[in-house]
């Protein structure tokens, strides 16, 4: 059990960041899990599946953490299924819907990259738990990676039908992205103290890997706009509540159930 | 080496890995420790391969399991991600019983993993040998291999990937 940088940081301001990073996993891993039994090939069933796992892996770990952060005696559980709307700090990226598998993949792409280079910088946070989960996720994420990138390059450099169908969902979902490298206090807070790497930095990387992904894909990277969306504030799109309804229905209908 | 201590790492050498047998999890590096803490209690770290793979839960009921079978005394199983588990600790033997199974084990150690995100990655067939070989998917039926087909006597297979 590690000592939390209590007195350096204080708890509800790292209750907040565990959160936004378990949430990011948790809604993304629901969204992905959506594929399973519906893929275009067994192949990618099982690496959609894999990937959606690992995602609610890290879930478990980062909720577990908050939990204790917290010190309520919330476990994972509670913190994943008995939350509201509002209360869910993922970032509106994670929860847009797959549509189709070009558009589930461009989505993918973007955030492996942006947690590849989150992850590889918080691997040496001065939060002894959070480097752990951090080393330990990075690793899994860089197959990720691998994959999505891979398939998006042969979609964008494929047929005409999936050129146009990649760069559509890369420019209906690249204004989502501005969220992740948004900076605000709390961001801030983290990377003053060592928690997190700063946001800048995890952005540059994150660029440089996506223009190298896009440059082979023969895609084209759109502009950046303003937004006004902030899930990491708590304040999400539509499309959050239908997540939440399907996977909460089973906890609040049958508390504490168990398999 | 305390008694306690060497009957568990015997109970331990006995459970199979669920995804494949004839594994031991000895042999795939997942036992980091076996201690004896002051207070009488046997303590096992145990480490998950992924975090996400549904087997972790599964070895860790075998584990408690074994030890109970074996009657160890008074024990804990402790999971330890710090530091995260890597192929590189699957043992010689393990490697050879992997292959047996024509599961190809990990090419090379973790630390050339700067190759994983975009790099080819050349793996011999298990059966013919042949090097022409193309990855199908990244991820197999489990998150810890990668679906391959050898172009040279057409039979798919699996391959244990480097972490």
């Amino acid at each position: 059990m590690s000592a939390y940088p209590f007195g350096r940081i204080d708890a509800p301001a790292l209750l907040r960041y565990v959160l936004r990073l378990g949430d990011l996993s948790l809604i993304l891993g629901q969204r992905l899990g959506e594929w399973v039994g519906h893929a275009p090939a067994l192949e990618e069933d099982l690496g959609l599946a894999n990937i959606a796992l690992d995602l609610i892996g890290q879930a478990r770990l980062l909720l577990t953490y908050a939990g204790e952060v917290e010190g309520r005696g919330r476990d994972e559980d509670d913190i994943a299924f008995l939350r509201e709307h509002g209360e869910y700090l993922n970032p509106i990226l994670a929860e847009q819907p797959n549509v189709d598998f070009g558009r589930t993949i461009v989505r993918q792409v973007l955030i492996d990259a942006f947690q590849l280079e989150l992850y590889e910088g918080m691997a040496t946070s001065t939060d002894e738990r959070l480097a752990a989960i951090a080393a330990k996720a990075v690793k899994e994420v860089r197959y990720h990676f691998r994959y999505t990138s891979g398939w998006l390059v042969r979609l964008g450099d494929g047929t005409a039908e999936s050129h146009t169908r990649v760069q559509s969902a890369l420019d209906a979902l690249w204004p989502y992205t501005v969220e992740l490298f948004e900076e605000d206090e709390l961001d801030r807070a983290m990377a003053a103290r060592g928690v997190a790497p700063p946001l800048a930095e995890v952005h540059a990387g994150w660029l440089r890997r996506v223009e190298e992904v896009l440059a082979e894909a023969t895609l084209e990277r759109p502009l950046d706009r303003a937004y006004s969306w902030h899930g990491k504030r708590g304040q999400h799109s539509e499309h959050l509540g239908y997540i939440l309804a399907e996977m909460q229905h089973l906890q609040r209908t049958y508390p504490d159930a168990h398999w | 080496m305390h008694g306690r201590c060497s009957l568990a790492w015997a109970a331990l050498a006995a459970v199979e890995d669920p995804e494949i047998p004839s594994v031991s999890i000895l042999d795939l590096g997942l036992i980091r420790f076996v201690e004896l803490r002051p207070d009488g209690t046997l303590e096992v770290g145990l480490s998950p391969t992924y975090v996400g793979c549904a087997a972790t839960e599964v070895i860790r009921q075998s584990v408690e399991e074994a030890l109970r079978d074996m009657r160890v005394g008074r024990f804990v199983v402790t999971n330890v991600i710090a530091p995260a588990w890597s192929s590189d600790w699957i043992t010689a033997d393990g490697r050879r019983k992997l292959e047996l199974c024509g599961i190809v084990p990990p090419d090379g150690p973790a630390s050339t993993m700067r190759d994983v995100l975009r790099a080819r990655r050349p793996v011999g067939c298990p059966r013919c040998r042949s090097l022409d070989t193309e990855c199908l998917s990244e991820f197999g039926s489990t998150p810890c291999k990668a679906l391959h087909r050898c172009r040279a006597c057409r039979e798919p297979f699996e391959y244990f990937k480097c972490i």
